[in-house]
């Protein structure tokens, strides 16, 4: 765990508060089970015994006390916690955020850039600093995107769309993932993500912008084919209703789902 | 003719499947040669394969968890060493198209046909001698659900030969596992195992539900039930009520890939996460199924070996309802990730938690019944506390897993595999092993050798935390789990860590084996005549080692908790007691019948042969009716008879 982003901090902070509040009972357990066990082995002479009924109202009281104050003790770390780090509440604003949207791909991940009109392949660069909201689907089998150094991640499925909201602290390079099995390309559906200044992000634009293909219909059935270890691409323009239409399904990909097509069968490179 | 089943249909380019199959195959012939050589068909069939008894069934249920843990143990060694290997440049020995079989096949065994049989197995034999009966209430049902199961479990293992097994992860989540992206047989093997042996195993629910609502020993209230019989009634009821959800998910999954619906596809109004809920609303309460009859296991063990009552009978029973009930109301929990809002997520990780305070109760009386008490350490007492001390760090985990937002960071991670493992491994397994070695003496009459057994248990414990402690960081530092290549090279010191605990695992197995044989071969020297080995507390013990066909030859009079120790207490019941003649089934071939043409069956409709699977279907469902009318299905013990019976013993 090396967070880079607020996210990725206060969920970090949350585990170890919660791994903290439960080990003020769990340690004490432990060490009272091994102490008991070993004390009255039946070979240690020094040990008091009761005969049998060793009930008592008093210590039912506490057994039931000690995990039941704990849990509530817990229950407002949930509740708070599951409301202040939901995935599709904004962050605080400091800029207007930067909208990505995400689709998953056998085996890659497509990352279009509504306001910017490109768009890229495994390769996701932001600006430091500045929110970005990502609107993600699936255009094959379920995944889950995933950064985990900027925290919370969130399933990509077909047919709907989930949101998600991260943000980088330092310019930096953190590995992107799937972390919901997708198949044989499965891991290495991996991408990564640039943290950069925000001058740099800007330079990074012009350069996509003045280089590569346009991703409309045709490009995009032949980037849904499925590949392994496909290298970061980019595209200088991008079809302004692509993600819609992926969402809606009613752009032609090579895998129509529920129809008889057969996957073709892979060939993977060696040594990727 | 033949729907889809072909001669390429069996992997004779792929060595390790090959092999792996010559080799079980060979052991089968060898197994069923020697049968032949010696004879011993008839007493197979007589006293096994046709008995309704219901602790040969419990027997028969552990042997079969016994051998299909070595097929779900060696996929883990395998899938171990290939992420071990598999790092960096190296691909490892696993291409993915094997890799996620086996991974697929390693949670589907364990799970159902590995912990479900040893759990009912263990049920099985002690739930009705604990009550004080003479068999379960539906016996010849029993025994189908025990031919079921097995043909799951046989439906299975063709797919390493015929075919191939689902490369979707033990879930089978769609649409991953639609025609569309998974068009081969491997979904179906997946599918129709487990539907034949889900319908063995509602049977058994209701069976046992039946049973220990209705048939109890003269005085025995409910609140004189052992702790093993409350936690078993908890089971199955959670067996009636979630069994039919997977089934039901199951077909309709069915129905998407056989009759091209709709219900769970991308396209045309399908949506997968339905069948996600309804996955985990049986798969939940399928924990629980797991894990309470494994506390009632403890309970009985806690108490005997510490020479005590179990601390707070009634706590413990009423925190067993509160699991049951509680586990249908945290499902949610499998899935934080998918795109609930706030309040959603943060009522069902609030109710994932609360399943703590039950289970924390559970572990504080254990705990109490501990103290002051005179602890025997024999083998199923050693399990006990390795299951206490590594219980609670899984509870911890798995309450961390429950808060929401640390869940979107360690969803579907190595943290998650460490965590359901250490649950699994030192709840359920470690449970089952305290059971097998705390009933063997009662099953066969001589108890098991305690230095193996000690061995089996050292290895166990360490090789679990060698194996899974490693898992538990790596899912911290960003693994994610079914991976068949690991893109971080730092990751590797770790994960052979983890292989180092898998085989320590490994070694613990091989114990075991030896208990077994070296008890077996000293079994002159090891008999229990006493019917009594641990000075136990429950109505088992009362009666001899191995136990009669009818169990008890006059029923007991219960009058408290601890029904046998306080007879023993007050004095034992006169030496002659005054018997009246008793009534036992008689054995029937319909289970073992039933469940040859349910092979048919599954395996022709696995592979599309539709005339055959529609007579496999007609003669399994004619069996059971047979079954059902027949009115020759009991026969009389005679008061003289048993009389005589019981001298003799």
């Amino acid at each position: 765990m090396d967070p880079q982003g607020p996210i990725a901090s206060a969920e970090r902070l949350l585990l170890v508060n919660s791994t903290g509040i439960m080990l003020v009972v769990v340690i004490p357990v432990i060490i009272a089970t091994l102490a008991f066990a070993w004390w009255y082995r039946s070979s240690n002479s020094r040990a008091n015994r009761d005969s049998d009924e060793g009930y008592e109202q008093r210590i039912e009281f506490v057994v039931w006390s000690i995990p039941a104050l704990t849990v509530i003790l817990l229950g407002g770390v949930i509740w708070i916690g599951s409301h202040e780090l939901d995935p599709r509440a904004p962050l605080p604003k400091s800029s207007d955020p930067l909208r990505v949207d995400v689709v998953a791909l056998d085996w890659k991940w497509l990352f279009i850039y509504p306001d910017k009109g490109v768009a890229a392949v495994n390769q996701l660069v932001i600006p430091t600093g500045t929110p970005v909201a990502f609107r993600i689907t699936s255009a094959t089998v379920m995944n889950s995107f995933f950064v985990p150094q900027l925290g919370s991640q969130i399933y990509a499925m077909g047919g709907m769309t989930t949101h998600l909201n991260l943000l980088a602290d330092k310019p930096g390079e953190y590995p992107g993932l799937s972390a919901n099995f997708s198949g044989d390309g499965f891991s290495e559906m991996r991408f990564i993500v640039k943290s950069v200044s925000s001058d740099d992000f800007n330079a990074w634009l012009e350069q996509v912008r003045g280089a590569g293909s346009a991703l409309g219909e045709p490009g995009y059935a032949e980037l849904a084919k499925p590949s392994i270890a496909v290298p970061p691409t980019t595209y200088h323009s991008v079809d302004p209703k692509l993600f819609e239409r992926i969402v809606e399904q009613t752009v032609a990909g090579p895998r129509k789902m529920g129809g008889s097509s057969q996957p073709q069968p892979l060939t993977r490179r060696a040594g990727d | 003719m033949l729907g889809r089943l072909t001669w390429a249909a069996i992997p004779f380019n792929e060595a390790l499947p090959i092999l792996s199959g010559a080799v079980v195959g060979i052991v089968i012939l060898a197994v069923l040669g020697t049968v032949t050589v010696k004879g011993w068909w008839p007493y197979l069939w007589r006293e096994w394969l046709t008995s309704v008894d219901h602790k040969r069934i419990g027997i028969m249920y552990v042997v079969l968890g016994l051998v299909m843990l070595l097929r779900g143990f060696s996929d883990a060694i395998m899938m171990r060493t290939q992420q071990a290997i598999a790092i960096g440049p190296s691909q490892g020995y696993l291409p993915p198209d094997h890799f996620d079989q086996i991974f697929s096949a390693h949670g589907t065994i364990m799970i159902f046909f590995v912990a479900m049989p040893l759990v009912i197995g263990l049920m099985n034999f002690a739930v009705p001698l604990q009550l004080g009966v003479r068999d379960v209430a539906f016996p010849v049902l029993n025994s189908i659900s025990l031919w079921l199961a097995a043909t799951g479990a046989l439906l299975i293992n063709m797919s390493l030969v015929i075919g191939n097994f689902a490369r979707t992860g033990w879930w089978a989540y769609p649409p991953l596992s639609e025609l569309a992206f998974s068009p081969d047989v491997g979904v179906d093997y997946y599918l129709w195992s487990l539907q034949i042996s889900g319908v063995g195993t509602l049977l058994t629910g209701i069976n046992f539900v039946t049973t220990i609502l209705k048939l109890r020993a003269p005085g025995m209230t409910y609140f004189r039930m052992p702790v093993f019989c409350w936690t078993a009634l908890a089971s199955n009821l959670l067996i009636v009520a979630a069994f039919p959800v997977l089934t039901a998910a199951f077909v309709m999954l069915l129905l998407d890939r056989h009759l091209g619906m709709h219900f769970f596809t991308n396209d045309a109004g399908g949506n997968q996460m339905m069948y996600v809920n309804l996955f985990w609303a049986w798969g939940h309460p399928e924990v629980y199924i797991l894990i309470l009859p494994a506390f009632g296991i403890y309970s009985e063990v806690v108490a005997t070996f510490s020479g005590k009552a179990l601390f707070s009978y009634r706590s413990m029973v009423w925190a067993t309802l509160g699991i049951c009930i509680l586990s249908f109301m945290v499902w949610l929990h499998h899935f934080f990730t998918m795109g609930a809002g706030a309040d959603v997520n943060a009522f069902f990780g609030i109710m994932s938690s609360i399943i703590a305070v039950p289970t924390g109760v559970k572990i504080f009386n254990w705990l109490f019944t501990m103290f002051r008490g005179r602890i025997v350490y024999k083998t199923p007492m050693l399990f006990s506390v390795g299951f206490m001390v590594t219980f609670v760090i899984g509870g911890l985990t798995g309450v961390l897993l429950a808060v929401p937002p640390v869940d979107f960071v360690v969803h579907n991670s190595a943290f998650l595999v460490a965590h359901f493992h250490n649950v699994i491994i030192g709840g359920v397994v470690f449970g089952v092993l305290a059971g097998i070695n705390y009933w063997f003496p009662k099953a066969f009459g001589f108890t098991l050798d305690e230095r193996w057994g000690k061995a089996s248990f050292w290895c166990w414990l360490i090789g679990f935390y060698l194996a899974f402690m490693p898992l538990y960081q790596l899912g911290l530092m960003g693994m994610t789990r079914r991976l068949q290549h690991i893109p971080t090279p730092s990751w590797q010191p770790l994960l052979w860590v983890a292989e180092a605990g898998a085989i320590v695992i490994l070694c613990g197995i091989l114990c075991q084996v030896a208990q077994i044989y070296v008890s077996i071969r000293s079994r002159e020297r090891r008999l229990d005549l006493t019917g009594d080995p641990w000075n136990g507390r429950t109505l088992e013990w009362s009666t001899s080692s191995p136990p009669p066909a009818y169990n008890f030859a006059v029923l007991p009079r219960v009058e408290t908790v601890d029904a046998f120790w306080h007879m023993k207490r007050t004095g034992r019941p006169p030496a002659e007691p005054t018997y009246e003649s008793i009534e036992m089934p008689r054995n029937s071939p319909a289970g073992f019948v039933t469940a040859f043409f349910a092979v048919v069956m599954g395996f022709s409709l696995i592979w599309q042969i539709w005339w055959l699977a529609i007579l496999g279907f007609l003669a399994a469902i004619t069996v059971v009716l047979v079954a059902a009318w027949s009115t020759e299905r009991e026969h009389e013990i005679s008061a003289a008879e048993l009389a005589q019976l019981e001298r003799a013993r």
